[in-house]
């Protein structure tokens, strides 16, 4: 293997990671905030909400990430007139803040489903000792319930975290030089697509690894018992 | 211990319904400061139910529940049932009630001090640095010092009870209800919790106790309680109540019990 081209390739590269990294914490942050929203419409007792929540949740895991790029970024084009009368043109003909909604919105709908899970999986009966105690209300659902539902989403949740780093990738078909946008460019520079998405592939690597550990750490933190007892030996 | 002539709790003639089934049909009871009263029965007598209405996990739909001569105000819900004409009435006079569940449901994401400053902190809205002395004292008294920085998952059911009864006293309450809290545990594991129990009899504490520990109910008790369907069948000194009972299904109960 050609090292020099190889290290060349990673320089040119690395450009890349800022965009990759901020497409991907934006949308997760931002997906995570309407995923919350979306959970706690489900949980509703004003039905329509949970079904709007189910709706979106329905549409936006059933179809492919890459299909929901294209029809925001492309798709809507055959709008414009429509959008720019509304003033919202400069947002959709911008490549970046469509894959910015379309990773948003896909994270939402997994997180949305996680956030769920989390909050089905708090114990009743902890729930009630905390109203049996006199707590309600916003004290009951930060300090009880909303801890608890973080203690079991957080794996599942981490593990999303990954996913949409690598889905970060496919705004690169919509121009965005992000990692691999940058190395489809080499690509065609060079003629060298083995080696580019090699270096590409380790860069995505290493990203994951430090998240990784990042999410390992907050579990730690969160769920001290929990991380013990998940580790293989040493368990009472 | 009097304080006041104020009766802990009055209960009076309440009726709970899971719809068809109806599981209290009209108790009338009152704890005064200072008794310690348990409530026997066989399964799905209601006891439970009766517990759990008396702090309103439960609305009941007739009657009247009175915590330290306040009464708990309900109203009449559309469709029949009631529901707290004031929640905040029903979350200030919880906190006078130290409940002690069968399942312990200590809260898993905090350790046990955590677990017992938990509410004088965040609903009473303590000193964060005065609740945590009194914690500690109260664990030692249960015998969890050394377990303060275990969480939930990582003790035994006896010493999660313990910890669920620091966690209830530390609300300073005027009343404890205990609802079957041995019957979750290993057998080599209820003398520690019954020991407590006792402790806390023997201080004065006012005391409601759910129990299918027959020798131990008649020792701390003032008064016994035996429920039957709903209502109570007997009341009256635990000699009598454990021992020799006037009515014939607690004599069956007791006898039913002491053989097993
Ligand atoms: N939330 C509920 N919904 C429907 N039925 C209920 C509910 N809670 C209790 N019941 C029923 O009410 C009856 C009395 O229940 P309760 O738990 O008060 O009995 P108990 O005397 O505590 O019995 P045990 O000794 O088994 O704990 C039972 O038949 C039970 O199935
Ligand atoms: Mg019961």
């Amino acid at each position: 293997m050609d090292f020099t081209f190889l290290g060349e390739s990673f320089l040119r590269l690395i450009g890349g990671v800022p965009l990759t990294l901020q497409l991907a914490f934006s949308s997760i942050a931002l997906g995570l905030c309407l995923a919350i929203l979306l959970a706690l419409m489900m949980q509703s007792w004003f039905r329509p909400l949970g079904w709007l929540a189910d709706g979106f949740v329905f549409v936006f895991r059933g179809t492919p990430l890459l299909v929901q790029i294209f029809l925001i970024y492309y798709g809507l084009g055959q709008f414009r007139p429509a959008l720019d009368e509304m003033g919202i043109w400069w947002f959709f003909r911008s490549p970046y803040y469509c894959a910015l909604l379309a990773l948003t919105l896909n994270t939402a709908a997994y997180g949305a489903e996680i956030v769920r899970g989390g909050l089905q999986s708090v114990p009743a009966g902890q729930i009630e000792a905390a109203r049996a105690f006199g707590m309600s209300g916003l004290t009951l659902y930060r300090r009880i319930v909303a801890p608890i539902a973080l203690r079991q989403a957080l794996p599942a949740y981490g593990n999303e975290v990954i996913l949409m780093i690598k889905a970060t990738s496919l705004v690169s078909t919509i121009t965005l030089m992000e990692v691999t946008g940058l190395a489809h460019k080499l690509i065609s520079e060079t003629f060298r697509s083995f080696e580019v998405f090699f270096v590409a592939g380790a860069i995505y690597l290493a990203i994951n690894f430090a998240v990784t550990r990042l999410i390992e750490l907050a579990e730690h933190r969160i769920a001290p018992d929990l991380a013990q007892a998940n580790r293989p030996a040493e368990v009472h | 211990m009097i304080n006041g002539a104020q009766p802990a709790v009055t209960v009076e003639d309440l009726t709970k319904r899971f719809g068809p089934l109806e599981v209290l049909k009209g108790v009338t009871l009152t704890a005064h400061d200072g008794e310690v009263i348990a409530i026997v029965g066989s399964s799905g007598s209601g006891k439970s139910t009766l517990l759990r209405c008396i702090n309103m996990l439960e609305i009941p739909d007739g009657g009247t529940v009175s915590i330290a001569g306040e009464e708990i105000r309900l109203r009449e819900k559309r469709g029949g049932g009631r529901e707290p004409a004031e929640p905040a009435q029903i979350d200030r006079l919880r906190q006078k009630l130290g409940m002690v569940f069968q399942s312990f449901n200590l809260w898993s994401h905090l350790t046990v001090l955590e677990n017992v400053i938990e509410a004088p902190v965040h609903v009473q809205g303590r000193p964060k640095a005065e609740a945590t002395e009194e914690a500690l004292a109260l664990l030692d008294k249960v015998g969890l010092a050394d377990k303060r920085n275990h969480y939930p998952s990582q003790i035994s059911g006896g010493q999660a009870q313990r910890a669920a009864i620091a966690r209830a006293l530390a609300m300073r309450p005027q009343l404890m209800l205990f609802d079957e809290p041995t019957s979750s545990l290993d057998p080599e594991l209820v003398g520690d919790v019954l020991r407590v129990i006792r402790t806390l009899a023997e201080e004065g504490r006012t005391m409601m106790l759910v129990t299918h520990e027959m020798a131990f109910a008649r020792e701390v008790a003032n008064r016994g309680i035996f429920l039957h369907q709903g209502r109570v069948e007997e009341e009256g000194p635990p000699a009598q109540v454990f021992g020799q009972p006037r009515s014939e299904r607690c004599r069956q109960f007791i006898s039913s019990q002491l053989r097993s």
